[in-house]
């Protein structure tokens, strides 16, 4: 057979051989300079001989764990000697598919270095701190939930910051009227439900642009709360209407007796446990059961899934509701959860970081309440920097996730997966 | 004992159209019936009244013998009748098994999905028609050929008696086309009947029971293998003789006119669509790049054309450096693009046919004077440009929306050949046409090539690219695994390389390792 005349097996894939060699040095040499950057400024700066000290039982916690004290050069030292040994290996073979991990890993060195040395000849409190990231996860991560749900279904949901913030106004006013938390979290959680069904009705029904469907909802939200706040709630004369009360703490049994991690984890009021809650029951949902499998497929390609006989509107129905049910319970977490009454704007931002947290956790629930975690340790630290008198603003230090989250939306780090039909209305034939 | 299927009197009208004009058709059980009709000939339609995804306006549907309403997919599936689309409905990072049942699934207590057991359901199926299919693969990680079997499963799986498959051939290579007919034949031999829709006339010959040929809506009748052959087919389905060779004359291949090397392209999410490959065309010929859709031949285009930008290698037309350039450097330069999808990227479906007709030109005297356009040019050019080329259309005013894919096609070729080219780029120039529209590209093509004019042609029908090329490249991964002589080289030889497998390699992995030789051109 007289077939082959020409290949050009030689120059087969160089262009992306290139890329790939170019990714990995590049990634190697940030290995490096964050090691050089723990000798010559962290270790440089440093008085001989100084100690960090951190606490770890935070305040008015009975479980007590002894002090960590440690000479903060030699830590340094280690530290700044493994990321270099790490630099080193990638630049020369590479970590491959370990990559993303070691990098993950890398930076957990490097804050923990930085954290160290601003402590130096001081103390801070570890525990507290990462006490503090968790209750400021807990909204982010619900945020995140009610994206998932909506987003696994194929419709995008830009609207949970104002679900929850109309939530967090309706939880407020219910809780004050009943005397009764619970009331309020109910009228709050229909209140997000009533949101989801407007952003249905808009999106999948009328098939506006989602983004613009979502945009609406929140400058409605913002506009209509303050509105109602300012003419009425923040006036003395309805004082009555703004006092809901807040979820006591939780003392869990046993559990929360345990050193160090009991306070952390075992000692919150219920909207810590509630999200560890939902976080394993929708992770459950959706890759175990008809529910989720149907849920997942109108998202990835509605068209098979109707030829199946899957009803596409009732499913994306069906999952916006719920989803804004989750912002509405995340939004109660503002006003019952965390400060026991209603201000204007109150979610500041927090459910467009929730959206965030989803993106970064790539559409999973898990991985998204770890991204929220890692949003809630930087919030925690920022507050905490700004005690410590870090040469630095501590609004430089609420920055890093978000610079974090741009990184890894541009690909940096790899792209996550998105569902298929992601944002796409459909449109039977 | 009746009839697996039978349509009787079946009429749908679409807005200004008889799609569907009182067709009877009988499949009876057990065999394979070939549906065969031109694009646009009403076949589609007829099988999506009969899956329930439109309503007929008149007519009936008996299912062995008895009368079914169909009025969606669950009831076209209850009554037992499948569909693999041609465009499959899979999801692709779902495993095999979720695939197969979604919308029909095995769970244990209150709806948790029970996939050991709905896997080793899906390997008896596979085990009993030789499927060969592993229910914990993901779909995103199958070859096309084994995804259609998938799809096949979804049907089997469902207790389907009547599988309709829409064009199943166009996205297979001819190996995976036999075994897709063996499959069949295992299909028809456990008592399943297949209605089989295509417009490919030597399949049809070789696998049919039975065929029923329609034309503008109407059955026009209804024969076997035995009784009928290729011209009698192609009479039918087009309504006159139909000349099926193209006739070429021998010619020497002038001067190199385009020349690629080591071009490396990313397609939009980022992985590598066409991988370090190197080629000449030269004047007065085609070379033709067969290979199976998506493969990297789209990427490929775009960046001969300027609409991508190449991450690595040299593109050269007639020695200028034209790899970074922009679409209108490459255009003025003397190439002309027939893009694959004529109505995203070939026309302004919107516009009048006078102003696509000069969509690379317009800013050019006599079509402009300084910042304004000379309308009168522009319409004087169209008219004449609508009789040369024969658009059938009402005026020049008339949108590009308007007019039926063959006219929109020739707007393009008209607008394309309208001005002196060296290199003409035919990206899947007859898709979708019918014969007559296909006839007549074909000899513009051939007349360009006999001009002089470089042609590169991709097209993933493996006859046209025999029929019109002098070389033929096969892409297979982004990567050129031959360049052959048209001549010389059979189906057979191109349908391994289409496949990845090369004279040197072992089923087919990704290294070709036939060793280089001199180009034949």
């Amino acid at each position: 057979m007289n077939t082959a005349i020409e290949t050009n097996g030689k120059t087969v894939g160089k262009g992306i051989r290139n890329r790939a060699r170019n990714r990995r040095i590049i990634m190697g040499v940030v290995f490096l300079a964050a090691a050089a950057f723990i000798w010559l400024v962290f270790s440089a700066n440093l008085a001989p001989g100084a100690v960090t000290k951190y606490v770890m039982t935070p305040g008015g916690s009975t479980a007590l764990a002894p002090d960590w004290v440690f000479t903060t050069s030699v830590y340094l030292n280690i530290i700044a000697g493994m990321l270099t040994l790490a630099g080193a290996y990638q630049i020369i073979r590479g970590f491959g598919k370990y990559t993303n991990g070691v990098l993950a890993l890398v930076a957990g060195l490097f804050i923990f270095g930085f954290l160290s040395w601003a402590t130096a000849g001081g103390q801070t409190n570890l525990a507290g701190l990462l006490r503090v990231m968790v209750v400021r996860s807990v909204p982010l991560t619900l945020g995140a939930l009610s994206g998932i749900l909506c987003e696994r279904a194929g419709v995008v949901n830009i609207a949970i910051e104002g679900m929850m913030l109309t939530a967090a106004f309706v939880s407020t006013v219910f809780a004050s009227l009943a005397h009764n938390l619970w009331v309020g979290l109910l009228a709050g959680v229909l209140a997000g439900g009533v949101m989801g069904v407007i952003h249905g009705v808009l999106s999948i029904k009328y098939k506006i642009n989602q983004i613009i469907s979502g945009t609406v909802i929140n400058i409605f939200a913002t506009g209509i709360t303050s509105y109602l706040s300012s003419k009425y709630i923040q006036k003395t004369q309805f004082q009555y209407l703004n006092e809901p009360g807040m979820f006591p703490q939780i003392q869990v049994p046993l559990l929360s007796r345990i050193p160090f991690i009991g306070p952390i984890l075992f000692s919150h009021n219920m909207y810590v446990f509630a999200m560890i809650f939902f976080v394993a029951l929708l992770t459950f949902l959706l890759y175990k059961t008809r529910w989720g499998l149907r849920l997942r497929s109108v998202g990835e390609h509605p068209k098979a899934a109707d030829t199946l006989g899957i009803n596409v509107f009732r499913t994306r129905y069906m999952a916006v509701i719920l989803g804004g049910m989750m912002a509405g319970f995340a939004g109660t977490y503002f006003s019952l959860g965390s400060s026991g009454r209603f201000d204007e704007v109150m979610t500041a931002g927090r459910g467009f970081i929730g959206l965030a947290a989803m993106i970064f956790g790539n559409w999973n629930p898990i991985g998204s309440m770890g991204a929220g975690m890692l949003f809630g340790f930087f919030d925690s630290l920022s507050v905490k920097a700004s005690l410590l008198q870090v040469p630095l603003p501590s609004e430089f230090l609420g920055m890093a996730p978000y610079l974090a989250t741009i990184i890894v939306l541009a690909g940096v780090v790899g792209r996550g997966q998105m569902p298929a039909a992601d944002g796409e209305p459909y449109e039977k034939e | 004992m009746a009839s697996a299927l039978e349509l009787r009197g079946i009429t749908k009208r679409f807005p200004g159209v008889l799609a569907n004009d009182h067709i009877d058709l009988t499949v009876e059980q057990g065999e394979i019936h070939a549906l065969l009709g031109e694009n646009g000939a009403g076949k589609t339609t007829l099988m999506n009244i009969l899956y329930g995804l439109y309503r007929p306006d008149e007519g009936e549907i008996f299912i062995n013998g008895e009368k079914k309403i169909i009025h969606s997919p669950i009831d076209a599936i209850k009554g037992g009748v499948g569909m693999v689309h041609q465009h499959f409905m899979l999801v692709p990072v779902f495993s095999v098994t979720d695939n197969v049942m979604l919308g029909e699934e095995y769970t244990k207590y209150g709806g948790v999905l029970d996939r050991e057991r709905a896997a080793k359901r899906i390997r008896e199926i596979s085990d009993t028609y030789k499927l060969n299919i592993d229910p914990n693969a993901f779909i995103k990680d199958l070859p096309v050929g084994l995804q259609q079997r998938v799809e096949i499963i979804k049907l089997l799986f469902r207790e389907a008696d009547i599988l309709i498959m829409d064009e199943p051939t166009a996205v297979l290579t001819p190996q995976e086309v036999d075994e897709l007919f063996k499959i069949m034949h295992t299909l028809i031999s456990q008592g399943k009947s297949i209605i089989f829709i295509t417009h490919k006339l030597g399949e049809v010959l070789e696998i049919a029971d039975r065929i029923t040929v329609i034309r503008g809506g109407k059955v026009i009748g209804t024969t076997t293998p035995q009784e009928s052959d290729m011209n009698d087919l192609a009479t039918m389905m087009v309504g006159r003789d139909v000349r099926l060779e193209v006739d070429k004359e021998e010619q020497k291949a002038g001067e190199v006119v385009l020349s690629v090397k080591d071009l490396t392209v990313l397609d939009p999410r980022g992985a590598v669509a066409v991988d370090g490959i190197s080629f000449d065309v030269r004047s007065g010929e085609v070379l033709g790049f067969a290979g199976v859709q998506g493969n990297g031949q789209t990427e490929l285009v775009r960046a001969l054309t300027g609409l991508l930008n190449p991450i690595d290698g040299e593109v050269r037309l007639n020695g200028e450096d034209i790899t970074h350039a922009s679409p209108r450097k490459v255009t003025e330069l003397g190439t002309a693009h027939i893009p694959e999808d004529r109505q995203k990227d070939g026309l302004t479906l919107s516009f009048p046919i006078s102003d696509n007709l000069v969509l690379n030109t317009y800013y050019l005297p006599p079509f402009s004077r300084y910042a304004w356009m000379q309308q009168k040019e522009i319409v004087r050019n169209a008219k004449e440009l609508v009789q040369k080329f024969d658009v059938r259309t009402p005026s020049v005013f008339t949108p590009a929306s308007s007019l039926s894919g063959g006219n929109q096609q020739k707007v393009i070729v008209a607008r394309e050949f309208s001005r002196p080219i060296k290199l003409l780029i035919a990206s899947q120039p007859t898709r979708g046409l019918d014969v007559g529209s296909i006839e007549y590209i074909h000899k513009q093509l051939i007349n360009k090539r006999d001009e002089g004019c470089a042609i590169l042609l991709v097209s993933t029908e493996l006859d046209e690219v025999m029929q019109l090329s002098d070389r033929i490249a096969v892409i297979y991964r982004g990567k050129i695994l031959a360049i052959v002589d048209a001549k010389t080289t059979s189906k057979a030889a191109l349908g391994l390389l289409m496949a990845g497998i090369t004279a040197g390699s072992e089923e087919g992995n990704k290294s070709p390792a036939t060793p280089d030789q001199v180009s034949a051109g």
